[in-house]
């Protein structure tokens, strides 16, 4: 049973109707904001708490959880900041810029409800530098809702006051990462942080701060207004809710669409893309949640069920619910080395086993899609992406090396194939082993 | 990221344009910056060191056809905003979508990560280079009309494959209507941006399938 259109929280989420104010309004949005925040931070925190919230950013931790790390008030004089990560550059991800320029009102009103949570005077949205037009359409939504009194003093009659502004980055996927956004947001270069202290302790400006998801923040709205009960009436249990999914690549009709948390992969791409081109026999595989998340080929494809936990069991996951599809036409193993292109690109350089880990693993990675290897280097290979994986600040570079460990864990014998054919073709003297 | 900051350009194109001498903020900028700068507390200046660069970048859009940063202005930033030199240089040259070289008129970024090139940036790219007369990435055509860049994911994988253009994102795109959107730049048009198909956002083709029965309607 598909979602139903009444139990969707972006309306508007293909820019059908305008995104303005009076068509939020009409659409539900700002309905009852006083009355609900009224009800206090820790009736909110406990209701996101019971609506299973998990962050919609990747990681999948609880929001509520989240939220109750932050002081509850701040006897040394420093301010609580809400920043909200609209940096989405995670590859396959386009889910937070139809939020925010489509429905951004979604978001201007769950980041007052947030930052009452949690005691925040003012909130930051970092956007990523290439959204410039979505980025102007959020500006003039708040603006809006500066001049309607939704936003500043006594913000929406709630007697809380709360200031909201936008930040645009400058192309950096690193910037995702919460500690490297918060570096940038104080005019730094995106390098990540040591954690701890974690940013609820010591984040922006030195101030206790969290770090949210553009959808996270955006379904808390309408999660407050129906319940906690509702919103986790959808999905698995521990995996509730509904979610954005991004459905793209080898697909006839690729789309974003909402829907319930825990669909099976198959019938979300079929009841909403049209499905695989060339028909589902035709699926070589799928990347289910963004570039990191690794491949699932397509016996796990044909009944997988699309959510954290389900996912995890095959070693993958559900990271930013961007589905890449992957058909028989394509040379998988260039499509993953394009993404090892991608993370040597993006590894900040602050850690060594990153900075030059990457390059390593995307130069080995292009001699793999020519096959110009020895076959013993493919174990080299994982060998060496496992000592990648954990031995860094952030995650970059987990992310980086996972979709090339699913490649060698499901397509070893295509990689070996690879070679075997180049090695007939090309009678070359032996490389010496992996070397560059 | 520095490689590609620096290797926007062929050297001949370089050569022509040095690093100018000053660098003033003009009255459309000024204006900027002081929204810019009411956003952050007093203190913490330094927060707008990224507005400000974009600021300057496009600033040098409006008076020389190039937008880029030259390093004088960097320098001019840093005064604004009490900050040393260095760390601005840092920041305008850890930040991708800062030129520190001089670019042409129109900046082509092609994305050419995995969930394009599933959808046929090659042919995007063939098309840049056919159509703006362009070398390869990180070159400026002859007339100095068109740079074109490979850039990373530009988060709109529904609609790809994507040809950003200047601020732009130009989308579901394919050889001819690449070719097409570039000889209509050329002529000095600026066709609207988004789906080059006629399709709604994000939605499947043919028209959303969902969302069909909603409250508004306007």
């Amino acid at each position: 049973m598909a979602l139903q259109d009444k139990d969707r929280i972006f309306t508007n989420l293909y820019g059908t109707q305008h995104w303005g104010l009076q068509a939020a309004q009409k659409r539900g949005n700002w309905d009852r904001t006083a009355e609900i925040i009224a009800k206090g931070r820790d009736w909110i925190i406990e209701e996101v708490k019971q609506s299973g919230l998990r962050g919609r950013g990747g990681a999948g931790f609880p929001t509520g959880l989240k939220w109750s790390f932050m002081p509850k008030s701040n006897p040394d004089g420093r301010p609580s900041y809400l920043v909200v990560n609209c940096d989405e550059s995670e590859p396959g991800t386009c889910k937070d810029r139809d939020i925010i320029r489509h429905d951004p009102h979604t978001l201007v009103e769950g980041c007052l409800m947030a930052a009452v949570a949690m005691n925040a005077s003012a909130g930051y949205i970092y956007v990523r530098g290439e959204y410039y037009n979505e980025h102007l359409i959020l500006q003039a939504a708040i603006e809006e809702a500066y001049a309607a009194g939704l936003l500043g003093k006594n913000a929406a009659g709630t007697g809380y006051d709360f200031d909201l502004y936008v930040h645009r980055g400058a192309g950096a996927y690193i910037c995702g990462e919460e500690t490297a956004l918060i570096e940038s947001l104080e005019g730094k270069k995106g390098m990540p942080r040591l954690k701890p202290p974690f940013p609820a302790a010591v984040g922006l400006y030195g101030c206790p701060s969290t770090v949210n998801n553009v959808e996270t923040i955006a379904v808390v709205p309408e999660i407050l207004r129906r319940g906690a009960t509702w919103f986790a009436g959808f999905g698995r249990p521990k995996n509730s809710g509904t979610k954005i999914f991004c459905i793209q690549g080898h697909v006839n009709k690729p789309c974003n669409v909402e829907e319930e948390m825990s669909i099976p992969l198959r019938e979300l791409i079929e009841r909403h893309a049209g499905g695989v081109r060339g028909g589902w026999d035709n699926l070589l595989c799928v990347i289910p949640g963004g570039s990191s998340t690794p491949l699932l080929p397509k016996h796990i494809c044909d009944d997988v069920l699309m959510d954290f936990d389900a996912l995890r069991e095959h070693k993958s996951g559900l990271g930013t619910a961007g589905v890449i599809v992957m058909d028989k036409s394509t040379d998988l193993i260039r499509a993953i080395a394009r993404l090892s292109k991608f993370y040597k690109h993006e590894s900040c350089g602050q850690c060594t086993p990153c900075r030059e880990g990457m390059g390593w693993v995307s130069r080995v990675m292009d001699r793999m899609v020519e096959g110009r290897a020895e076959i013993e280097e493919i174990s080299v290979l994982e060998d060496v992406t496992k000592r990648i994986e954990g031995h860094t600040i952030c995650a970059l570079a987990d992310g980086g090396v996972w979709p090339v460990q699913g490649l060698i864990r499901h397509y070893r014998p295509m990689m070996e194939e690879r070679i075997a054919a180049y090695k007939a073709r090309v009678a070359a003297p032996a490389m010496p082993m992996a070397a560059e | 990221m520095t490689e590609a900051a620096t290797d926007h350009l062929d050297p001949n194109w370089r050569n022509s344009r040095a690093e100018p001498d000053s660098f003033e903020f003009d009255a459309e900028s000024e204006a900027q910056i002081a929204k810019i700068l009411a956003r952050y507390p007093e203190s913490k200046k330094a927060s707008g060191v990224i507005p400000l660069l974009y600021v300057v970048q496009k600033q040098m859009g409006r008076q020389t056809g190039s937008a880029w940063v030259p390093r004088i202005a960097m320098d001019r930033v840093g005064d604004r905003l009490g900050m040393a030199p260095i760390r601005v240089y840092e920041v305008a040259t850890f930040y991708f979508m800062f030129n520190t070289k001089p670019i042409g008129r129109f900046h082509l970024q092609v994305c050419g990560t995995t969930p394009c090139m599933l959808r046929g940036s090659d042919d995007v790219f063939q098309a840049c280079k056919d159509a703006a007369k362009v070398q390869g990435y990180g070159h400026t055509s002859e007339d100095g009309l068109f740079t074109m860049t490979e850039v990373e994911c530009l988060g709109a994988c529904v609609n790809a494959p994507i040809l950003q253009v200047d601020d732009d994102y130009y989308e579901d795109l394919d050889y001819d209507r690449t070719v097409q959107l570039i000889e209509a730049l050329r002529r000095g048009e600026r066709p609207a941006p988004g789906s080059t198909t006629g399709r709604q956002t994000s939605a499947p083709e043919g028209g959303p399938l969902t969302l069909l029965d909603v409250p508004g309607g306007d």
